[in-house]
């Protein structure tokens, strides 16, 4: 096929594209809005039937519950493959010097390791009362330890999460959330995930059932998915080839 | 569609156009972190916290810490 064939090939096909595109755009709702009923519903049903503050956090781990244990377990088995195919290829020890030599850099970073893993913990915590949740404050907390390493050292890191208690919360976190799971079906007698657990007082960090332990245990789940991630990455980069 | 989302809209639009644009992949990765940001910045703006903190924490966090150790590894092998 010769260029000006391969050209004209082009510009008719972009045409027609961008003809399709105009038309779809055409028939577009209006912006901001919104036709699906669900959003309101829910808007209306979460706080009375779930004591939730945060629709959001009742849709993830009420009414598609199940999803987010299929998004557990799919990060979980993310984290046993990069561990796997890591772990297999690394050989010797030897440590490259990390040293940071800024002292702004490491005043600055490890000044913020605490403040950063009590803000993550409190985003994972209050999941059900504001926006946040158990992933968004998992991440943020994992994120707080790796500034040991990016202002600090890759050893401090290290001791700061230890490799069997972190892979003891990872497997803990999503454990749990089958536990509760089946607990609907053994203790509430109905469903998959159903509320088993006292609803508690709208508002507050005693409310939401069931909520309230699943936000917790995802978050842990993914914060120590995350650790173990980074874990992983480090020490494929700290190892010498 | 009041300004303010536009602004959000266009900062988004220059934002991916910036990662396109930026050839050295260590780049790259900071620009993409920026364009995260703005991404971050139009979820707050059509009011969806909940997604903004979740693309916070990925595209500031996560992907990037993953894109440099990978940028360090390679750097390191050549």
């Amino acid at each position: 096929m010769s260029p000006r064939v391969r050209l004209g090939l082009f510009g008719v096909s972009a045409a027609v594209l961008a003809c399709l595109f105009v038309w779809a755009l055409t028939g577009l709702p209006q912006f901001g809005a919104f036709r699906g009923e669900y959003g309101r519903i829910l808007n209306s049903a979460a706080g009375p039937e779930r004591h939730v503050t945060n629709v959001v956090s009742a849709v993830t781990f009420d009414y598609r519950g199940f999803d987010t244990l299929g998004e557990e377990v799919l990060l979980f088995t993310a984290v046993m493959a990069v561990a796997l195919l890591l772990r297999e290829a690394r050989s010797g020890d030897e440590r490259r010097a990390d040293a940071v030599r800024s002292d702004v850099v490491r005043a600055v970073g490890l000044f913020a390791v605490g403040p950063t893993v009590v803000m993550g913990l409190y985003v994972a915590a209050h999941g059900y009362l504001t926006p946040g949740g158990g992933f968004q404050g998992g991440v943020a907390t994992a994120s707080g330890l790796v500034l040991l390493y990016a202002a600090g050292r890759y050893r401090a890191y290290r001791a700061a999460s230890p490799k069997t208690l972190i892979d003891f919360a990872e497997g803990t976190g999503v454990g749990t959330y089958v536990v509760v799971g089946l607990a609907g079906i053994v203790v509430g007698g109905s469903a998959f995930l159903e509320n088993v657990v006292e609803l508690g007082v709208k508002g507050t960090l005693a409310s939401g059932g069931t909520i309230a332990i699943l936000n917790a245990v995802s978050g842990l789940a993914v914060a120590s998915a995350c650790v173990l991630i980074f874990h992983e990455f480090l020490e494929e980069l700290m190892t010498a080839k | 569609m009041i300004p303010l989302q536009v602004v959000a809209i266009v900062l988004v639009g220059l934002g991916g156009l910036a990662v396109v644009a930026a050839r050295d992949p260590l780049r790259q990765a900071l620009v993409l972190g920026v364009y995260g940001l703005t991404l971050v910045i139009l979820f707050v703006v059509l009011q969806a916290p909940d997604v903004a903190l979740s693309e916070l924490v990925v595209s500031t966090v996560a992907f990037p810490f993953i894109l440099f150790t990978a940028l360090a590894k390679m750097r390191d092998r050549e």
